[in-house]
């Protein structure tokens, strides 16, 4: 019947067709729009304006920009914890990730109680978590430097130390490894078996073995495990400023002004500094020039993630 | 061969079992700690020698606790109920209908989804706060996730993409309408991946504490738990006692849920993972 529709008819149904999408699309074409379309543009606008969030916005070109890259003494700390933070935490969580993945997999007896208990700090809400990492490495109180001095190990100040508080902050996400131990977990079950068994015919070790059969098998994950690492390290605020809060022991409720980084900047992260030039200094314009650095950041990550194998876009979407 | 077993056996569940004092010895920590009389907590002491439970109805007495724990369940169950309701029909689109600009809006959700909430919290909280006077509330936090939410429409459409299209080829062909198709046939066969969203999208609303921060920082009447508990642990700073007790009533529900719904949970965070 189609070929004997009019061409009228035709178009009604076609225009029919995208009122449809457009309908389903719709709660998300509105969010969208009003929700990410609507203030992006506006930090852009921001950026070049100075504005204190009461008097209204004035044009000062390219002063917000020249002031953050050459003259905010906090924009270098940021932005290299910030990277040290994406380097350090993303390596060690994919290769502990995967170590733990692994040893569920090697695990005979007992294999349901491993994969809970390494799983479940992961939902432990990062507050939380934090609160009690404060607690357990706290030098008077918590157990763990307890512990280390019975050993004989010298015990580091953790979170008070400008030296260790990045290294505190990694073992507090090493501890939440649950969500890339599950995803390695099923990357590793889905290699065939038969490729074990060849590689044991020909008599290959455990190191040959993962080097040959299974490292290729799970690369895809791996890449996959790297890209959302290094989105979500860049995002990393609510730990570094909770634990640096608490250890400065300050006592203050939230809300309150606090110098984020605690000790010495060290914690001072990228997504912190603009919270505290947008919400504490009320220079919202220089806030607004580093809110467009992530942006910059986040758009390349995006980019990588829906590239190659592992690309988030399914073969059909591909360009 | 046999004695070679053995040893590997050995080697791998000492392996496994120290990984898991690891995981768990924090929570038996927290646990004992918040036991302990106000005194023992301050030593280092490991072992309670009294059992104070009371402990816990004193931080249930806190003004403001189930004040919090009451908003952080609003939030969460409202913000899950608008997020899933609104990001199905975006997900059920972007998997099932052939459309110019498909890739396009896929990769802007894409895009979307990696986006830090820091790069666009500026002009949003201006708009919440000075034109519609909404700061002080969770509404700018809740109301939001009513028009869709990236993530969750991302990971719903993975998941709508393995449900064969015959089932809703002949839904169509008996006549169905789109959305009775998407309500009648999609949604029973979907239920796995909609209750790891839904999953997802309560921990991670039950878990925010930049949203609050933003937007109901003025108004204490107006915190979550995951907010309020850093000011609880200011106020009280020499209880770790009461702090760790707080702090495991604000873990508490999130791992009873996983009990619950582990399969709906390991499900999800496998589909985040790369399913093509």
């Amino acid at each position: 019947m189609a070929h004997l529709a009019t061409a009228p008819g035709a178009r009604r149904r076609r225009a029919r067709e995208r009122l449809r999408v457009l309908g389903f699309l719709s709660p998300w074409l509105i969010g969208f729009t009003v929700f990410f379309g609507y203030p992006l543009i506006a930090t852009v606008y921001f950026s070049f304006t100075r504005y204190n969030q009461i008097q209204p916005p004035s044009f000062v070109g390219l002063r917000n920009w020249t002031y953050v890259f050459t003259q905010m003494p906090l924009f270098g700390p940021a932005l290299w914890n910030t990277l040290w933070l994406v380097v350090v935490m993303v390596a060690l969580r994919v290769v502990f990730g995967l170590g733990t993945g692994l040893l569920v997999t090697k695990v005979k007896t007992g294999a349901g109680f491993f994969r809970t208990a390494f799983y479940l700090p992961y939902l432990a809400p990062p507050v939380a978590a934090t609160v009690a990492f404060v607690f357990l490495l706290n030098p008077g109180t918590g157990p763990v430097n307890d512990a280390l001095t019975a050993l004989g190990v010298p015990a580091p100040d953790w979170w008070g130390d400008p030296h260790w508080a990045k290294p505190s902050l990694v073992l507090l996400s090493l501890w939440g490894i649950g969500d890339l131990m599950v995803i390695f977990l099923a990357a590793l079950l889905d290699v065939p078996k038969e490729r074990y068994e060849a590689a044991q015919l020909d008599g290959a070790g455990p190191v040959a073995t993962f080097r040959y059969v299974t490292w290729p098998a799970i690369t895809p994950v791996v890449m996959f495990a790297v890209v959302t690492g290094v989105v979500q390290t860049m995002q990393y605020y609510t730990q570094a400023l909770v634990a640096g809060k608490l250890a400065s022991g300050v006592s203050v409720g939230p809300g309150t002004p606090v110098q984020p980084g605690y000790p010495d900047h060290s914690t001072l992260t990228v997504t912190q500094l603009v919270y505290s030039l947008g919400f504490q200094h009320f220079n919202t314009g220089a806030a607004c020039v580093l809110s467009l650095v992530l942006f910059a950041v986040a758009m390349a990550a995006a980019s990588l993630l829906m590239r190659g194998r592992a690309g988030l876009l399914g073969a059909e979407d591909r360009p | 061969m046999k004695r070679g077993r053995v040893l590997h056996w050995i080697a791998v569940h000492t392996v496994a079992v120290a990984a898991a004092l690891f995981f768990t010895l924090p929570f038996v920590f927290v646990l004992l700690t918040s036991v302990m009389s106000d005194d023992q907590a301050m030593s280092g002491e490991l072992w309670p020698r009294s059992w104070h439970w009371s402990n816990y109805a004193e931080v249930l007495r806190t003004p403001g606790f189930l004040t919090w724990w009451r908003n952080s369940l609003l939030y969460a169950g409202l913000g899950t109920l608008f997020t899933v309701c609104s990001s199905l029909p975006v997900a059920y689109a972007l998997a099932r209908f052939r459309f110019r600009g498909r890739r396009t809006a896929l990769v802007l959700v894409i895009a979307t989804m990696t986006l830090p909430p820091q790069v666009v919290v500026i002009p949003m909280y201006l708009v919440w706060a000075q034109q519609l006077h909404l700061s002080g509330t969770l509404w700018p936090l809740i109301v939001p996730l009513a028009f869709g939410d990236a993530y969750s429409i991302f990971l719903l459409r993975q998941f709508l993409l393995t449900i064969p299209a015959e089932y809703t080829e002949a839904a169509r062909l008996d006549g169905c309408g789109e959305l009775r198709t998407l309500l009648r046939v999609v949604v029973p066969m979907a239920k796995p991946g909609i209750a790891a969203v839904a999953l997802f999208q309560f921990f991670a609303c039950w878990n925010d504490y930049f949203g609050p921060q933003i937007y109901a920082a003025q108004n204490p009447g107006a915190w979550t738990l995951s907010y309020g508990l850093e000011s609880f642990k200011s106020a009280h700073s020499v209880n770790w006692n009461l702090t760790m007790a707080a702090t495991l009533l604000v873990m508490a529900p999130v791992i009873a849920v996983f009990f619950f719904a582990q399969k709906a949970f390991v499900e999800g965070v496998t589909l985040t993972g790369v399913k093509g």
